[in-house]
């Protein structure tokens, strides 16, 4: 009831339909690491996926943001499926350690490697937890996706979506080389995204 | 709500005069797609058959609106201007700290603007765009402190709120006219089919005589040949439909002529504003969604021209 109300919500006003530039549509274990500008980020890439997609792909959000309240921790949790990591910093276990599980069931993930939204069109440096998990999950191949025009329709700092246009490209996936230095592997994912824009 | 649907037996006579139009042209449609070959005819026949197709999505909403009353026709052209505006807006580079005029372009003045046309408040639906919120936008902007191309990007939305919701509104509130003795759902039929034959009447006489460009730069398909010939044919079939408008045979050929005139205007100045942006079409920058003021570029300019002339020389 929700899902589709929250999707037709969405298309109606930003669209944000999938492009598949580089790849297509597929079953296989994804993880998908994307450009973040907008809360509605999270809900845009999952809804640009194929409906048959959606269920065995989870968003990882921030637990600060979408574990608060009742409402956005039912949305992140039930119609998103979303996984919600700690990112203060206290923490003492792992913080990547339910992604880590939601990849070795064989389900997809999309992360947004910066790490918090950005003011600018194009992201920032990308956090090392993709390069964690693409060293521990080395069959999950890595889509790079651009989400443009999100930034104009919920900028950061605004509540109230308006009606511009958006549209999720999906690139062609990459794969961390074997020995790779980290900066390096994270540097040419970035460029990976930052391509699509 | 069923005994109010208009079943006038004119009104299904035009129709169906539409519908079996549409119909002989969908079928050459499909009969020049299975016969041309060259690359540049493809294209061609491609473009006319998503032309086609526009139209039936637009005579069904039309035979919905007419049928329905003002309300429902009221809530389709809320949402023409809607899309149009999205479109509008997607193809110009807007800043976060527009947001806030951005948001108020669309949930306050497209209500607004369609909610003065139903209570037939004619004063206020005249000037809220051009006065009220060219003066409130600016304000909302200005308090987010960015000065950077302030004035230009205060235009653009200013831009975006005209032409898509001012101007396209002067539409449907042909039907709060009041004209003695005259049902005024003809007077919109008979702008928008004008506006619209016109379109394909240039577009088909500009591709079959076509010599001459108008505007190169701006729109390279307008020809001489086709604006003259579409537009005498546009003006004919709107001396012809006389008889579903308050005007004699001569001033219907007088009025069409003028949304002809208006309509080929807005399509040249829109064509201007589309390229300024870096678009060729309003639909293809963003892509997966039609281009609703590709096929509205004309009413925008045609809608308030009609309805102030037939205001001053037809109304009580």
């Amino acid at each position: 009831m929700i899902r589709p109300l929250l999707i037709g919500t969405a298309r109606f006003l930003v669209g944000g339909h999938g492009l598949w530039v580089g790849c297509e549509p597929s079953e296989r274990q994804r993880i998908y690491f994307a450009n973040h500008s907008s809360h509605l980020d999270t809900l845009l890439l999952w809804a640009a996926l194929p409906p048959h997609l959606r269920d065995m792909t989870h968003p990882v959000a921030a637990a600060d943001y979408w574990g608060k309240g009742t409402v956005r921790r039912h949305i992140a949790m039930d119609v998103l499926n979303a996984v919600l990591i700690d990112r203060s910093g206290t923490r003492t276990s792992d913080p990547l350690q339910p992604l880590h599980d939601v990849l070795a069931s064989g389900e997809s993930l999309i992360i947004f490697p910066e790490g918090t939204r950005a003011f600018e069109k194009l992201p920032g440096p990308f956090k090392s937890g993709l390069y964690h998990l693409a060293e521990r999950h080395p069959e999950a191949e890595l889509v790079p996706v651009f989400l443009d025009n999100l930034r104009r329709a919920l900028p950061k700092g605004s509540l109230l979506p308006v009606p511009i246009s958006c549209v999720a490209r999906f690139g062609a996936p990459i794969r961390l080389d074997a020995g790779e230095e980290k900066a390096a592997f994270l540097e040419r994912a970035r460029d990976a995204v930052v391509a699509l824009a | 709500m069923i005994e109010n649907i208009n079943l006038d037996p004119r009104m299904i006579f035009l129709f169906g005069g539409v519908g079996a139009i549409l119909l002989v042209a969908s079928v050459i449609g499909f009969a020049l797609s299975r016969t041309v070959k060259s690359d540049a005819g493809r294209d061609t026949v491609r473009n006319l058959n998503a032309r086609i197709k526009a139209w039936w999505g637009m005579v069904a909403v039309f035979a919905i609106a007419f049928a329905f009353g003002k309300a429902v026709t009221l809530v389709l052209f809320a949402f023409t201007s809607f899309y149009c505006l999205r479109e509008f807006i997607s193809l110009t580079p807007t800043r976060p700290s527009d947001h806030r005029a951005i948001a108020a372009a669309f949930y306050l003045f497209i209500p607004l603007q369609y909610w003065l046309i139903w209570v037939s408040w004619l004063t206020m639906l005249t000037i809220l765009i051009p006065v009220y919120a060219f003066l409130l936008l600016p304000v909302l902007a200005v308090l987010r402190g960015e000065t950077e191309d302030f004035l230009l990007r205060t235009a653009k939305i200013q831009w975006g709120l005209m032409l898509t919701v001012f101007c396209i509104s002067h539409a449907p509130a042909l039907l709060i006219l009041n004209i003695p003795n005259y049902t005024n759902v003809y007077l919109l039929f008979f702008l928008v089919t004008v506006v619209q034959l016109s379109d394909v009447m240039q577009y088909v006489f500009g591709k079959l005589f076509g010599r001459h460009k108008i505007a190169p730069n701006v729109s390279p398909s307008k020809t001489i040949e086709g604006f003259v010939g579409g537009g005498l044919a546009a003006t004919g079939i709107g001396a012809a439909l006389f008889w579903i408008t308050p005007f004699s045979p001569l001033e219907a050929a007088g009025m069409a002529l003028v949304i002809v005139l208006a309509g080929f205007l807005g399509g040249l100045v829109l064509s201007a504003v589309k390229r300024s942006l870096g678009a060729k079409d309003w639909g293809t920058m963003i892509e997966g969604h039609g281009g609703a003021l590709d096929r509205m570029d004309s009413v925008t300019f045609a809608a308030p021209l009609f309805f102030h002339l037939v205001n001053y020389f037809y109304t009580v």
